[in-house]
C-alpha cells in the first residue's frame, strides 16, 4: 500500500509539471494581448505597453519567465491577477469552496439517484421503467446545460416561484465567511431561516450540474448490473436460495460497482467543465465563473495559476478512486 | 414582493445595522464583478459603478441625468485668462467614511486632491505602482501626464492645477471617474502598515455610501452615509447582487430579488414594458458604432467611393435586426445627447441606384473589400456580424463583393489600428465625459492616426476645428467650431455611422428618484423605494 502510494506520487510530480507546461505555454498560443486589453477600445502608446509589459515582468523571454513562474510555484506563490491586482491563492481559496460545495451535493445527487436507477433498470431489462429511463438518461446526457438551467429558473423561480433565481443565499443573510461552505457557514452563523436559504439556493443549480454525471451514472450502472447478473455466481447465489435482495445488493452490485466508481471519479473532471457553465447562470461565485472571466480579460497568471489547482485536485481526486478500487474489489490490493 | 423586501429590510437592521425597523435596502443586479476598488486603476463601467459612484465624489461631478460638470468637492474654481491654470476652493466640512476598518481623524482638504492625481501621473509617487503592473489607463488616456505641468496645494482648502497648454475638456475629466478624491490619511496609514494594495480592495472615500464588504463574484454591500455632503441617501442600505446572465437578471427582478438591473436582453424588452409591476426607462446612449473605411489605400481614398458605399448601407435594418429596434441609426459621428450634435447635417440616404452611379462615375468596378466585424457584443453594437452580413447584401446589389473578416478581440482592437490595413473596420466608441472632444478629436484628429484614429484620417480643415475648440474656453464658440467639424465630416465620409444605441434601465415600480446618466453610469444616491 505504503509502496503504491510512492509511485502514485512520483508519477503526479511530472504529471503536474507537465501541466505546468502546457497551462503556462497554451494560454500564450492564444491570440489576444493581456497588457493592450487594459485599454480597451482606448488604444494604448507604444511606450507605455513596453513599461507595464515591463512592469508585469512580460517582457521577459519565456523560458524565464516560465522558470521564475515554476519558483514562485513551488513556494506556494502563484502571483498575482493582472486585473484585480489580489493574490491567486487567496481569490482561489475564497472562490473553491463555492464550488466544491455545488459539486459535492451534485455528485451526491447524481448518484444518489443514478445508481439505483441504473440497478433497477438493469433488473427490470426491457421493461417500460428500463425504456423510459434511458431514453431520459439520454435525453440528460445530451441536455445543453445553460439551456437547462434557465429552463429551470423559469419553471421553478419564475412561474412557480418555489427557489430563488440565482446566489449562494439570501441577501438579508451576512455573516463573514468561516468555511467558505455556505451550508455550513449558515448553520454557524446561528440566525433563523439562514441554512433553509443557503439549501433553497443550492436546489437548481445542484440539479443541473447533476444532469449529466447522473445519466452517464446511470448508464453505466445499468450495462455494468447487466454484465454482473449474467456470471455464473449470480446464478449460484440465485440456486443457492438467497434472498433477491442479497443476491443483487450484496453479491452483484458490489462488483458492478468498479466502472462506476471509475466513472464517477472522471465525472469529477466533467462536472469542473459543468460548472463553469452553471455558475454562470447561477450566479454562483466559485473558480468556474473566475477562470471563464479571466480567459476572456487573458489574464495569464489567473488561468495559469487556476489551470494548475485544478489539475492537482482532478489528480488527488483519481487517487482516491485508485484507492477505492481495493475497498470494493478484494482482487485488486495496493 | 413588497412583503419580501419588508421582511429583508427588516432582518438586515436587526442583525446587523440596528438602525430600527425602518431600515431600506436597495438591491441592484449588476452585470459583473468590479475589477476592484481603485478608480484610477480601471476603465470598464462595472468597476466605476461599484467604486466610483457609490463610495467616492470628485472635484466636479456630472449634474445627474446631464454631461455638465458642476460643483461637487470643489465648491468653485477660477481659470486663469490664458485657461492653463485652474484654482479649486474646496467644500468645507466634507467627511470621509468612517468605517470598521478606518477612522478619519480630520475632514477633506488639499492634501487629499494633490495625492489622489498625482498618484496617477507621478511615476515618483510611492503609489505610483503600489499594485503590480498599475498602468492608470483613463489618467494617460486622457493625457493628464503630459497636460498638468503641476499640483500645488495652496491652503488647506485650495488647489491649483497648473497646465502646459490650455484643454477645454479638463474640467469635465475631473468630474470622470478615475479622477476621484481619496483620503490621504487613510493611504498613509496603509502605508505605514505595509498593506497599500488595501487600498484597492477596502476603500474608503467621501460619497454616498460607504463600503462594508466584497464576497468575490457574488456581493457588494455598502450603507448610506449619513453625512454624505450633497445630503444624505434616502435608502439605508445598498447590496450589488453579481448577476451576468441578462436572462437570469430579469428574472432575479421580476421575482423581487432586485430593484433595478442594467443591459437588459433587446428580446426581453418589450416584455418587460407589458409587466406591470415594473418601469422601463429608456435614453439615448453616449455611443457610436461606426465603419471606418481606411482613407489611405485606393479606392477609399476617394471621396465619392466613401461617399457611394455609404449611400448603400441601409442603417435602419441594422437597427431593426441586431438592436430590434432599441437603437437609432446615426447619421453624425457624435450621439445626439451630446451637446453640440449638429442635426442640420444631412442624412447620405439609403439609395441603392445612386450608390450605384456613384461608383461608376468614380470608376471603380467589380470592387472586392474586406469588412470586419467584431467577434465580442459592446453596448454601441450587440451583433457586428449580423451587421456585417446585412452591409454585405447591400453592398452585393451595387456590384461590391464583401469578404467579413474577424479576430480575436484584442487582436482585432491591435491589427485594426495597423496603417495599411485592408478592409474597413466596424467599431464604435462610448463618451468618457460627455465633451465631444472625446469623439471628434479622440477618433478622428490626426494625431490619432495609427491609434484610435481607424479610418487613418487626417484631414487639415477638421482637425483644424477641433484642435482650436480643444483650446478654446466659451462653450457657444465651441458649440460652432464642432458643428462645423461635423460638416466636414460628413462631406468627407471617412467612416460610415451605423447606430446609436439606446440605454434601457428596467426597474420595480416601487423604485423612484432614479436618474438615467448618459454616460451610463448607475448611481443610487437618489433613489428610494416606496413602502
Amino acid at each position: 500500500m505504503f509502496g503504491f502510494l510512492l509511485r502514485r506520487f512520483a508519477v503526479l510530480i511530472p504529471t503536474f509539471i507537465g501541466v505546468s507546461i502546457i497551462a503556462f505555454s497554451f494560454i500564450r498560443l492564444l491570440p489576444g494581448d493581456p497588457v493592450a486589453l487594459l485599454s480597451g477600445e482606448r488604444v494604448m502608446s507604444p511606450e507605455r505597453h513596453a513599461q507595464i509589459s515591463q512592469q508585469l515582468g512580460m517582457d521577459r523571454p519565456l523560458v524565464v519567465q516560465y522558470f521564475d513562474y515554476l519558483g514562485g510555484v513551488m513556494t506556494g506563490d502563484f502571483g498575482s491577477s493582472i486585473v484585480s491586482k489580489t493574490p491567486i491563492l487567496d481569490q482561489f481559496m475564497a472562490l473553491f469552496p463555492a464550488t466544491v460545495e455545488l459539486s459535492l451535493c451534485a455528485i451526491i445527487l447524481a448518484i444518489v439517484i443514478g445508481i439505483p436507477a441504473g440497478v433497477i433498470a438493469a433488473i427490470k431489462r426491457g421493461s417500460f421503467f428500463d425504456q423510459s429511463l434511458m431514453g431520459i438518461a439520454l435525453v440528460g446526457y445530451s441536455m445543453p446545460i445553460f439551456w437547462w438551467g434557465l429552463l429551470l429558473i423559469i419553471l421553478f423561480s419564475g412561474i412557480l416561484q418555489w427557489t430563488p433565481v440565482s446566489g449562494r443565499i439570501s441577501l438579508l443573510f451576512y455573516f463573514p465567511p468561516v468555511t467558505g461552505f455556505m451550508l455550513i457557514d449558515s448553520l454557524l452563523s446561528g440566525q433563523k431561516g439562514a441554512f433553509t436559504s443557503a439549501l433553497s439556493h443550492l436546489a437548481l443549480p445542484s440539479i443541473v450540474l447533476a444532469t449529466i454525471p447522473l445519466a452517464v451514472i446511470a448508464r453505466q450502472t445499468r450495462s455494468a448490473m447487466l454484465e454482473v447478473l449474467s456470471e455464473d455466481y449470480v446464478r449460484t447465489a440465485r440456486a443457492k436460495g438467497l434472498s433477491p435482495f442479497r443476491v443483487v445488493g450484496i453479491h452483484a452490485l458490489r462488483n458492478a460497482m468498479i466502472p462506476v466508481i471509475t466513472t464517477i471519479g472522471l465525472q469529477i473532471g466533467v462536472m469542473l467543465a459543468g460548472a463553469i457553465l452553471t455558475e454562470t447562470i447561477f450566479s454562483w461565485p466559485g473558480i468556474g465563473k473566475w477562470m471563464v472571466d479571466s480567459v476572456f480579460r487573458r489574464d495569464y497568471p489567473v488561468i495559469q495559476g487556476g489551470l494548475l489547482l485544478i489539475a492537482a485536485i482532478i489528480m488527488f481526486v483519481n487517487l482516491i478512486v485508485d484507492l477505492l478500487y481495493g475497498l470494493i474489489n478484494p482482487r485488486i490490493r495496493h | 414582493m413588497k412583503h419580501k423586501f419588508a421582511i429583508a429590510a427588516a432582518l438586515l437592521s436587526a442583525t446587523f445595522f440596528a438602525s430600527g425597523a425602518s431600515a431600506k435596502t436597495f438591491v441592484y443586479c449588476s452585470e459583473g464583478s468590479p475589477e476592484g476598488f481603485d478608480p484610477g486603476l480601471y476603465t470598464a463601467g462595472t468597476t466605476f459603478d461599484a467604486s466610483a459612484h457609490p463610495i467616492y465624489s470628485r472635484l466636479l461631478e456630472f449634474e445627474p441625468g446631464t454631461t455638465k460638470p458642476v460643483a461637487g468637492l470643489a465648491e468653485s474654481w477660477t481659470v486663469s485668462e490664458d485657461g492653463t491654470e485652474y484654482t479649486f476652493k474646496l467644500r468645507p466640512g466634507v467627511k470621509f467614511h468612517t468605517t470598521e476598518f478606518f477612522t478619519p481623524s480630520r475632514e477633506l482638504n488639499a492634501d487629499d486632491v494633490v495625492f489622489s492625481i498625482d498618484r496617477q501621473i507621478n511615476a515618483e509617487n510611492p503609489w505610483n505602482q503600489y499594485v503590480a503592473g498599475a498602468s492608470w489607463e483613463y489618467a494617460a488616456g486622457m493625457g493628464f501626464p503630459e497636460l498638468i505641468k503641476s499640483i500645488e496645494k495652496v491652503d488647506d482648502m485650495t488647489v491649483k492645477f497648473v497646465l502646459n497648454r490650455p484643454e477645454a475638456p479638463f474640467l469635465a475629466n475631473l468630474a470622470m471617474p478615475f479622477a476621484s478624491i481619496m483620503s490621504k490619511e487613510y493611504a498613509d496609514k496603509l502605508q505605514a502598515d505595509g498593506t497599500m494594495e488595501q487600498l484597492n480592495q477596502m476603500p474608503l472615500g467621501t460619497g454616498p455610501f460607504s463600503f462594508i464588504a466584497y464576497q468575490q463574484d457574488a456581493v457588494i454591500r455598502y450603507a448610506k452615509n449619513a453625512d454624505y455632503w450633497g445630503g444624505a441617501p434616502k435608502i439605508d442600505d445598498l447590496v450589488f447582487a453579481i448577476t451576468t446572465d441578462a436572462a437570469v437578471r430579469y428574472q432575479k427582478l421580476k421575482a423581487g430579488e432586485c430593484h433595478l438591473m442594467p443591459y437588459p436582453n433587446a428580446a426581453d424588452v418589450e416584455t418587460m414594458r407589458s409587466d406591470d409591476t415594473l418601469t422601463v426607462m429608456e435614453q439615448e446612449g453616449l455611443n457610436v458604432a461606426y465603419l471606418a473605411y481606411n482613407t489611405t489605400q485606393a479606392p477609399f481614398d476617394k471621396v465619392e467611393v466613401r461617399k457611394a458605399l455609404n449611400k448603400a448601407i441601409n442603417k435602419e435594418a441594422i437597427v431593426d435586426a441586431v438592436f430590434q429596434g432599441m437603437a437609432t441609426p446615426a447619421k453624425n459621428p457624435i450621439p445626439p445627447t451630446m451637446w453640440s450634435y449638429n442635426d442640420a447635417v444631412e442624412e447620405d440616404a439609403y439609395d441603392l441606384d445612386a450608390a450605384k452611379k456613384m461608383l461608376q462615375d468614380a470608376g471603380v468596378e467589380n470592387l472586392s473589400m474586406k469588412v470586419w466585424a467584431m467577434p465580442v457584443s459592446r453596448p454601441y453594437m450587440l451583433n457586428a456580424r449580423r451587421a456585417a452580413e446585412i452591409i454585405q447584401d447591400d453592398f452585393a446589389k451595387i456590384g461590391v463583393t464583401v469578404e467579413i473578416v474577424s479576430y480575436e478581440w484584442a487582436e482585432y482592437l491591435d491589427r485594426s489600428k495597423a496603417k495599411d490595413r485592408d478592409g474597413a473596420v466596424m467599431l464604435g466608441w462610448t463618451g468618457d465625459n460627455g465633451d465631444p472632444d472625446n469623439f471628434l478629436d479622440t477618433l478622428l484628429g490626426c494625431n490619432a492616426v495609427g491609434g484610435n484614429n481607424r479610418a487613418q484620417w487626417c484631414n487639415e480643415e477638421f482637425d483644424a476645428l477641433v484642435k482650436k475648440a480643444k483650446v478654446t474656453s466659451d462653450q457657444a464658440e465651441r458649440t460652432k467650431l464642432y458643428e462645423e467639424a461635423q460638416v466636414v465630416f460628413k462631406r468627407e465620409a471617412p467612416w460610415a455611422t451605423v447606430d446609436h444605441s439606446l440605454s434601457i434601465v428596467p426597474m420595480r415600480k416601487e423604485v423612484s428618484g432614479f436618474v438615467q446618466s448618459p454616460l451610463g453610469d448607475f448611481t443610487f444616491e437618489n433613489v428610494d423605494i416606496a413602502e
